[in-house]
């Protein structure tokens, strides 16, 4: 069976992603957080 | 462990297609310099309407609108590819350059749509979250798919969906639609026709290349540029309206006026230019102008509101 052998580039890249998917991940758990503090907490009204 | 095929669809080999795609090569997807502008209508939008909103819902109604367009633009680049590889303007985008596989560009936009539909829905509002949704709906389906590629009027109808940010940024606030947010949506929706034709001038030949059938490649230049004085003038008069509506003050409406008789000269000297002329100085003038004259525009309501709500503001500081 004929596997995937990863370039430096592609390694380089992917790593990129993941990097910035990770940034995203983090910034949705705070940005649902601060949601329901928000609607539910009644937060800043 | 990740088994390699190297076949595409008609069996040809086409080597590792791995991704080298980088973050930066999807955040091009989403249309940056384009999210910029919905991004300032939409946060006009959200300051004019009337009422309050809580500031941190407003900054994510505001990220929505924008996660919402930037995700229509990945769906366009999508679908277009194949013209995008040919046109100069395009060929450089990260679908036709090899960076992205048409299929990672469909999955990314499809998820950021369904994303920023229901966390503005969830956070805000549903009305807002619809009118959003539509708003992707109308760009990747009524213009991108279908309208863009069999009629002159493309751009005239499709521009409704970069008119839709600030009636979605006001109707977060309302919860509605009212005849000042009809009339902030007229202002972008009526001002695109005459700022992409000045645009579709001077790049005639890419369209015409690709078989799209843009007014200038239809209708002729001397159509298209009678055309453009028609929208600039129907463009300049709707952008004094909102001092007719209550919308902004006096101030905005003379400013409002002068911009819009430059936005009218400029599509005059776009008329006289004469047929054949390779430089098309006066088109490229105007598109250029046309950017500066909307985000003024926007500007000046912004500050008209601001200005009146100052003296307000500062008798409760007092």
């Amino acid at each position: 069976m004929e596997t995937v052998k990863l370039s430096e580039a592609q390694k380089k890249s992917r790593r990129n992603r993941n990097i910035a998917l990770g940034v995203v991940l983090a910034g949705l758990v705070v940005l649902f957080y601060i949601m329901t503090l928000v609607k539910i907490g009644g937060v800043g009204n | 462990m990740t088994v390699m095929d190297n076949h595409d669809a008609l069996g040809t080999d086409r080597g590792s297609r791995l991704s080298e795609a980088s973050a930066r090569d999807f955040f091009e997807l989403l249309k940056p310099r384009v999210m910029s502008l919905v991004v300032f209508t939409a946060f006009a939008g959200l300051i004019l309407a009337p009422g309050q909103i809580n500031p941190v819902l407003g900054v994510i109604s505001i990220l929505c609108i924008a996660v919402g367009a930037g995700a229509s633009g990945a769906l366009n680049m999508w679908y277009d590819a194949d013209i995008d590889a040919i046109m100069t303007r395009t060929a450089k985008r990260p679908i036709p350059a090899g960076r992205i596989l048409p299929q990672e560009a469909l999955a990314f936009g499809l998820t950021l749509s369904v994303f920023s539909v229901v966390i503005l829905g969830l956070a805000v509002n549903w009305f807002s979250a619809g009118l959003l949704a539509f708003t992707i709906f109308f760009y990747v389906v009524v213009y991108t798919m279908w309208l863009k590629r069999s009629t002159p009027q493309n751009i005239v109808i499709g521009g409704a969906s970069g008119a839709f940010p600030p009636m979605i940024g006001w109707a977060c606030v309302t919860g509605g639609v009212s005849l000042d947010s009809i009339l902030l949506f007229l202002i972008i929706f009526l001002w695109t026709p005459a700022h992409f034709w000045a645009l579709a001038l001077f790049k005639m030949r890419d369209y015409g290349s690709v078989g799209v059938p843009m007014m200038p490649n239809v209708a002729g230049e001397a159509s298209t540029k009678n055309q453009i004085i028609v929208y600039a003038v129907l463009t300049a008069v709707t952008a004094v309206a909102p001092t007719f509506t209550g919308l902004a003050g006096l101030g905005y409406g003379i400013f409002a006026a002068v911009l819009g008789a430059i936005f009218v000269i400029c599509s005059i000297a776009v008329r006289r230019m004469p047929d054949g002329d390779e430089k098309m100085m006066p088109a490229k003038k105007m598109f250029a102008y046309s950017i500066f004259y909307l985000f003024a525009i926007f500007s000046a309501l912004l500050a008209d509101r601001l200005l009146a709500g100052l003296p307000h503001l500062l008798g409760g500081l007092l």
